[in-house]
């Protein structure tokens, strides 16, 4: 059965070409970067190329990025440098809404080692207040860490301004740009944002290679000490296939970026419009102007999303649920609840998450294949009755 | 994803028995949308009181509808006195298992069940309300002390987790997990209550006065070590007893045999533990 992966914000294929190009470094070319050799030697100027194509699609220079091993790594490397760096100063803030690689750390933070965080809120969009975020900015704050695009809504918040605020208030930014980078542009030559989290996996590089961003001049105290790797900004062997491979992956996202913005996104405006057309009682979650051109969050009432993905694996369709039973926790996703999505629609939700690799037949299978699973689901259901027709009465309604 | 047996998928995929019966002789209704997963149950009794027939709607995860499922198949043909009996464990056996975090499908199919017969017998309505009895614990699933406690008791709960997988109550803001703990202690606090005035004494001395003890501790040197002992020809003297420590001299063979110390343990040592008192020690004087 052929897999119509729709997950893309779990992770990505890896390009063909980005597999292509470290296959040599596999075999033969396995020499290590730090040797004095030149067999080590000769990897170590591909990272740099690597480095350069990092640095051209956020367009930053070279020396301000650090390669790590994942989007968690740099984002917890971040968190901690700007806190190690103003030992004095003991609030953070960050949103509700963000991955737990910056979540948990922020509420690991605040309960073993006494730092206040302020968790900003989000309307009913997934849209933050800017005021709320401006009140809650204090003398004693040390880093505003918000992610430049969610990876459940795709809802892309505005990090510019933010970080302008953060700068004029001596705060060091960082965000967590893991779904936004190769999808969105990004400028940091001319943006204020301090530090900046990606992450290869997203963009079709392998999983366990990550990148760091961290503007010059910025005091910077290091997560890992040991070699002097990274300008020994992060000790340890280079992971130079996956260096190398985040280095491909970036000169294609740069590449491709046009088509994430119009074929991809054109993919998703249909599949949901179709679904939505096709599926009574079904509403997108999050800011449908405001977002990542790939992903759509689709709620369908009255059904479970853990029920919806295994029915729908077993046509071979993969893609995401905020559900609480695909989480292991009993509570639909904390985006979703920030959002206020109801219950009724929140343990519904499926996030469709497209790349370039999609087609276009892929869309048709789902259009045509999802709304009787929905449909099956709803007549086993002891609400379906009741809500005959299923016409949606707004969010709420059916608490 | 998790990890279902075959039958759980089977049931899943398949659902048997989904629909609705109209003119039920019992119904039974549990959960709700804001907790994420609702059942109802529908029950056709004969005169014999055999349910003839079982059919589910249900609102959840795969789990949740296997368990549905797989309850209707349990049920069709049996007398309700022995339904009456399954157990939410019985319908995860007949899954083959059910994640233990899924536990509390199964439970709703068990709630489902004894609403369907309370209300076939006029007992009840057809929803069952959570029981509201005592205090309210949990707030994000409006789960009442009482239920907890209950399902502590039936399926022998041990931690905060595990209450979550049966109840739901913890899975949500964490809140309340403080007085889940307070309930656990609660209810092991109760069943070492219940042990405590049994007719048997954890151990023959406990209760007996210190002469007691020491006529206890003798007569069971007497009858049970002595005659062990002089039928290899050795023997045993008393020396002393200072609360659960006892002196003894071996004599005859015993004395300076090379397993003088093993038998000191296992023999000596272990038979006044057993007869007397699991505190005590015997050291050679
Ligand atoms: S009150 Fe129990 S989990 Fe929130």
């Amino acid at each position: 059965m052929k897999t119509i992966y729709l997950d893309n914000n779990a992770t990505t294929q890896v390009d063909p070409a980005v597999f292509e190009a470290i296959k040599p470094y596999f075999t033969e070319l396995y020499g290590n970067p730090s040797s004095m050799h030149r067999f080590g030697g000769q990897v170590g100027v591909t990272i740099k190329e690597a480095r350069s194509s990092v640095a051209k699609l956020l367009n930053c220079d070279s020396d301000e990025i650090i390669f790590t091993s994942c989007g968690s790594e740099s984002d917890n490397t971040a968190i901690r440098s700007a806190l190690n760096s103003r030992p004095d100063k003991r609030h953070i803030i960050t949103t509700a809404v963000e991955h737990p690689a910056v979540l948990s750390f922020c509420k690991f933070l605040e309960k073993k080692e006494n730092y206040e965080v302020t968790y900003l809120g989000t309307d009913e969009r997934g849209r933050l207040d800017l005021d709320e975020y401006r009140k809650a900015i204090s003398p004693d704050t040390a880093i505003v860490s918000v992610m430049w695009a969610n990876n459940e809504t795709g809802n892309i918040h505005p990090i510019e301004e933010m970080a302008q605020i953060a700068r004029d208030n001596g705060v060091i930014f960082h965000t967590d740009a893991v779904q936004a980078v190769g999808k969105v542009s990004i400028d940091l030559k001319s943006s204020a944002v301090d530090m900046l989290s990606l992450s290869g996996h997203k963009l079709h590089a392998p999983k366990g290679v990550g990148a760091l961003y961290v503007r010059k001049g910025l005091m910077f105290r290091p997560l890992l000490i040991g070699g002097h790797q990274e300008r020994s900004r992060r000790a340890g062997t280079e992971n130079t296939t996956g260096i190398i491979a985040l280095g491909k992956a970036c000169e294609l996202a740069a590449k491709n970026m046009e088509t994430e913005n119009t074929v991809v996104s054109r993919l998703r405006d249909k599949l949901e419009a179709g679904l939505l057309a096709a599926i009574p009682d079904s509403k997108v979650n999050g800011d449908p102007e405001n977002r990542l051109p790939n992903t759509t969050n689709i709620s369908f009432g009255y059904v479970e999303g853990e029920a919806i993905l295994l029915m729908m694996d077993q046509l071979g369709i993969a893609a995401s649920s905020g559900s609480a039973c695909t989480s292991g926790s009993l509570e639909p996703s904390h985006v979703l609840k920030a959002m206020s999505v109801p219950f009724t629609f929140a343990h519904g939700s499926i996030r469709f998450s497209l790349s370039r690799f999609n087609t276009e037949e892929e869309i048709d299978f789902v259009i045509e294949n999802l709304p009787p699973i929905i449909e099956n689901l709803r007549k086993m259901s002891p609400f379906s009755a009741e809500k005959e027709g299923l016409a949606c009465t707004g969010p709420g309604s059916m608490q | 994803m998790w990890e279902y047996t075959d039958k759980v998928k089977e049931h899943f995929l398949n659902p048997r028995n989904a629909g609705k019966i109209e003119d039920a002789d019992g119904i039974g209704e549990v959960g709700s949308l804001a907790c994420g997963d609702a059942l109802t149950l529908y029950i056709k009794v004969d005169d014999d009181n055999i349910i003839t027939d079982a059919k589910f709607q249900t609102f959840g995860c795969a789990s949740a509808i296997a368990s549905s499922s797989a309850l209707t198949e349990m049920l069709i043909g049996k007398p309700v006195e022995e339904a009456e009996k399954l157990t939410n464990k019985d319908i995860a056996e007949y899954l083959g298992g059910l994640p233990r975090e899924k536990m509390h499908c199964s439970v709703m199919g068990q709630e489902a069940l004894e609403q369907a017969i309370k209300n076939m017998r006029g007992e009840a309505g057809t929803k069952a309300e959570h029981s509201h009895e005592g205090e309210l614990i949990c707030e994000c699933f409006g789960v009442f002390d009482e239920e907890i406690l209950q399902a502590i008791k039936a399926n022998d709960l041990k931690s905060v987790e595990d209450i979550t997988n049966f109840t739901k109550a913890g899975g949500g803001c964490g809140k309340c997990h403080e007085d889940l703990e307070r309930l656990l202690a609660e209810a092991q606090g109760e069943a070492a209550a219940c042990a405590t005035p049994s007719a048997t004494p954890a151990y023959p001395a406990e209760g007996m006065t210190n002469i007691q003890r020491m006529h206890l501790i003798e007569s069971v040197i007497d009858d049970d070590i002595r005659p062990a002992l002089q039928a290899d020809g050795g023997d045993i003297r008393l020396m002393d007893i200072d609360k659960t420590s006892v002196t003894v001299q071996f004599m005859g063979m015993c004395s300076g045999c090379p397993s003088s110390k093993a038998t000191l343990n296992n023999l000596v040592q272990g038979k006044l533990r057993e007869k007397v008192d699991p505190a005590i020690t015997v050291t050679e004087g």
